[in-house]
């Protein structure tokens, strides 16, 4: 047994194990292959750093050659973009360089420029009430004046940013444009307007594809992460509201509050709780992913069994639940096993019971039956989506397993599991950061219920103000604070959020790289 | 072959087919139990929008259970239904329409967005791919509700903040986040089709509608139901755009404010009423597509 937790040396003394030492030793092999897998990381960083510098340098030498062998065209286009491709029969594509500099160039001088101006302070004034008498009806008027608003300078200068880094990309690929179209002329290639719009639909069709959901992206999701981050480094909250109040930056102030001065007075009880809450996140997180995946892939092989009638009949029951709104149905179930809710009622009844379970208010059993309910909503969408790929296993695999005398289990784990999990990882990672997430189930069902419980010690008010339960999920405690609670710490939340993104990206980025299939996603086509 | 050898044979065949008439029965029981549990919510969802006043105990009107009291128990009644149509504090027909368009444009732009995504990160090779790719997968792990004030923020700058379809905006601008299922699928078809289309002259844009698309019928189809159920039962974004005016709320907000508000004995019935009614376009949706995806969303567009 002991060499057995050595390193085997052989492939050989692998398949000499038994089944259940096997899987142990994969298992161990995983974990221990995580260490190395970061080694590797850090290791690459050197030589991936010398890439990118070998990459900067390529970028400053295309913009030395320009001003060193363009000509009169190529080198105005360092001042008026998409003129070198203007004149050399690339009419649209100058244009449309051109329409950008004059919109970015207004914007800077309107909007972009007072709003960076204004970052570092992030406003100076904030708003003052005063009371004036009307002088014709003599009516005594109350007026507010604004004079700067943090939040929408922040927003500004966080757009302005993307702006600009998209007018220097975009310079710097008209310039670059210029000069090679400059030379294919002198070689005697003519590019022609034409071309472009027959890439719009062949060569470039990839960003035909993508430039909407992109700009969706960036206006709609990076843009506000940003911001979001940005805010993790002011006293955004209640006492800082804008319109009205300004808000400024605080530093590191925030995390420090978080974890630093927690410590420092003693009151070790906000550590207490976010350790408890983040534990359970990852628990839920983990059981609710597998859960859901496993189970929904038993089902759908269930249905798929040789003999079975009625398929369609049992696949129609299960999606029909996917109609019903995850509110109604989850509050609906939230009420089915309230303490005095019909399901109570019932096991007394029958006398299977005394007293009352309390399903969702017991901090363990609600746990656990959060984890079962949440099954009731993921297997139909895990069926509907195994159900298709079980049945593209190319059935051959299968004949001959069985042929060779492999039981039904030794196929499972050996042809189905691994094809599943090969075809499926991406989704199941999504699924798990999904989980972590996941608002809907929690705060419908329990709504984070049981309060924690301290006894005699202060607690730090983003713990008292938010009211935050044993099921309280990271990403419903946020909510808590950033949306119910009276203090709207929106400082605090933003750290928060930032962890939650942090703890994600780490679990997942080792399951994403320690994946077979992004490695060979062509591998089944 | 001798009569004993014979014999054994034939036993074997019966012992089999007595062992898979066992697993079958097994199957089928669990199968029916598996039914049963996952349309009890929805009955109860059904029987409960009959009743006169909402029981915790009881699981139907006609069912009061021993614990309340008999006499006073919910009865069956339609006047819920009348309710929601008629009732002046609750628009339930406004938030309905306004659930729908909002529904339904969504699902319009996202399927085609989607689809433009999976199809240029799965059978598209250009350089930002897997940059591409980790970065929407980075971006979804950050709490979404935490950028809610930001975005609102957003919309006032275009101006639009004060409409709640400027929700089909957002819903419709994280369309990329979603790309997963449809890629894996286009994953699956092999290459050799798209290679035949081109050596005969068809540009990638002819390739994806005239080859790829007539394939993935299914998941065209799971895209667009996903697509539509998810901002139909969104409750966050909506209830944060909406500002609590009532002619701006979609149905699970207000759904929702009726349940935290008002009297829950009266409204949970009438809660129950809307549920069913919220439910009725999704599953016609459901049964009218459902040649497409009962055979699984993945399966049998393309094979070997």
């Amino acid at each position: 047994m002991q060499d057995n937790n050595a390193v085997l040396a052989s492939k050989l003394e692998y398949l000499s194990l038994n089944p259940l030492e096997k899987v142990l030793y994969r298992i161990k092999h995983f974990f221990l292959g995580i260490p190395k897998a970061f080694a590797k990381f850090f290791r690459a960083i050197p030589s991936k750093a010398r890439k990118e510098a070998r990459a900067t340098q390529g970028v400053f030498h295309n913009i030395y050659e320009a001003g060193r062998y363009g000509d009169v065209f190529t080198r105005l286009s360092f001042l008026l973009m998409g003129f070198g491709l203007f004149f050399r029969h690339q009419i649209i594509r100058g244009a449309l360089y051109l329409a950008y500099e004059v919109f970015f160039v207004v914007f800077m001088a309107l909007i972009g420029g007072p709003a960076l101006a204004g970052m570092p302070s992030l406003g100076q004034l904030g708003s003052i009430t005063y009371r004036v008498v009307d002088p014709v009806t003599g009516l005594d008027l109350e007026s507010i004046v604004n004079y700067d608003d943090s939040f929408t300078i922040l927003l500004y200068s966080v757009i302005t940013l993307v702006l600009i880094l998209l007018f220097v990309v975009l310079w710097y690929t008209q310039l670059k444009d210029s000069l090679r179209l400059q030379r294919e002329n002198v070689i005697g290639r003519r590019a022609k307007d034409s071309d472009t719009l027959k890439n719009v639909f062949d060569k470039s069709y990839h960003r035909t594809l993508l430039s909407i959901p992109m700009v969706g992206l960036v206006c709609f999701t990076i843009i506000p992460i940003i911001v979001m981050i940005l805010v993790a480094f002011t006293n955004y909250n209640q006492n800082h509201l804008t319109p009205g109040r300004l808000f400024d930056w605080v530093g590191m102030y925030n995390f420090e509050n978080l974890f630093a001065s927690g410590a420092s007075t003693g009151n070790t009880i906000f550590l207490q709780v976010f350790g408890q809450v983040l534990l359970w996140t990852l628990i839920w997180a983990f059981f609710a992913t597998f859960s859901n995946y496993f189970l929904g892939m038993i089902v759908a092989m269930i249905i798929n069994l040789k003999g079975i009638k009625l398929k369609k009949v049992w696949r129609t029951v299960l999606i029909t639940t996917i109609a019903v709104p995850q509110f109604i149905s989850l509050l609906l179930i939230s009420r089915m096993f309230a303490d005095n809710g019909f399901i109570n009622t019932l096991l007394m009844d029958l006398g299977w019971i005394d007293a009352p379970v309390r399903w969702l208010s017991d901090a363990v059993i609600a746990k656990v039956m959060i984890i079962v309910i949440n099954t009731w909503v993921g297997i139909p969408y895990t069926m509907l989506i195994s159900t298709g790929l079980l049945m593209n296993i190319p059935d051959d695999l299968y004949e001959s397993a069985r042929i060779d005398g492999a039981s039904p289990a030794r196929m499972y784990f050996k042809i189905t599991l691994p094809y599943m999990l090969f075809v499926t990882t991406p989704y199941l990672i999504s699924q798990f950061v999904g989980n972590i997430n996941n608002f809907n189930v929690i705060y419908l069902l329990s709504g984070g219920s049981p309060a924690f419980y301290f006894e005699g010690t202060a607690i730090p008010i983003q713990v008292s103000s938010t009211g935050v339960g044993r099921t309280d999920l990271l990403i419903t405690w946020l909510y808590k604070m950033t949306v119910t609670s009276p203090e709207k710490d929106y400082g605090t939340g933003s750290v928060i959020g930032i962890l939650i993104f942090v703890v994600v990206a780490f679990f997942s980025l080792i399951f994403y790289n320690r994946s077979g299939s992004v490695k060979n996603e062509e591998e089944f086509q | 072959m001798n009569v004993f050898e014979k014999k054994s044979a034939k036993l074997r065949y019966r012992s089999h087919k007595r062992a898979v008439m066992t697993r079958n029965i097994l199957v089928y029981a669990l199968l029916v139990v598996i039914s049963v549990v996952w349309l009890i919510p929805f009955v109860y969802l059904v029987l409960q929008s009959f009743a006169t006043y909402y029981s915790p105990s009881s699981f139907a009107p006609m069912l009061p259970g021993p614990a309340a009291d008999a006499a006073n128990a919910p009865v069956f009644t339609g006047e819920n239904y009348v309710t929601l149509f008629t009732s002046e504090t609750y628009p339930f027909w406004r938030w309905w329409i306004n659930s729908f368009v909002i529904a339904l444009a969504t699902m319009i732009i996202q399927t085609v967005l989607v689809l433009g995504t999976s199809y240029a990160l799965s059978r598209l090779k250009f350089k930002s791919r897997k940059g591409i790719m980790k970065m929407i997968l980075l971006l979804g792990m950050f709490p979404g509700f935490l950028s809610m004030v930001i975005i609102y923020f957003i919309l006032k700058l275009l101006g639009i903040q004060q409409s709640i379809f400027s929700l089909i905006l957002i819903y419709v601008a994280s369309s990329a986040m979603n790309y997963y299922i449809a890629k894996g699928f286009f994953d699956t078809i092999p290459k050799s089709l798209d290679e035949a289309a081109m050596i005969d002259g068809a540009n990638k844009n002819t390739v994806f509608f005239r080859i790829i698309m007539p394939l993935s019928k299914p998941i065209v189809v799971y895209t667009a139901l996903i697509s539509f159920t998810s901002p139909w039962g969104d409750f966050m974004m909506a209830s944060y755009l909406s500002l609590g005016i009532r002619d701006q709320m979609t149905v699970a907000v207000g759904l929702q404010q009726m349940l935290s508000l008002a009297n829950m004995q009266t409204y949970f019935p009438v809660f129950c009423a809307g549920g069913v009614l919220t439910s009725i376009p999704i599953m016609i949706l459901f049964f009218w597509l459902q040649k497409y995806y009962v055979e699984g969303v993945t399966g049998g567009a393309v094979k070997g």
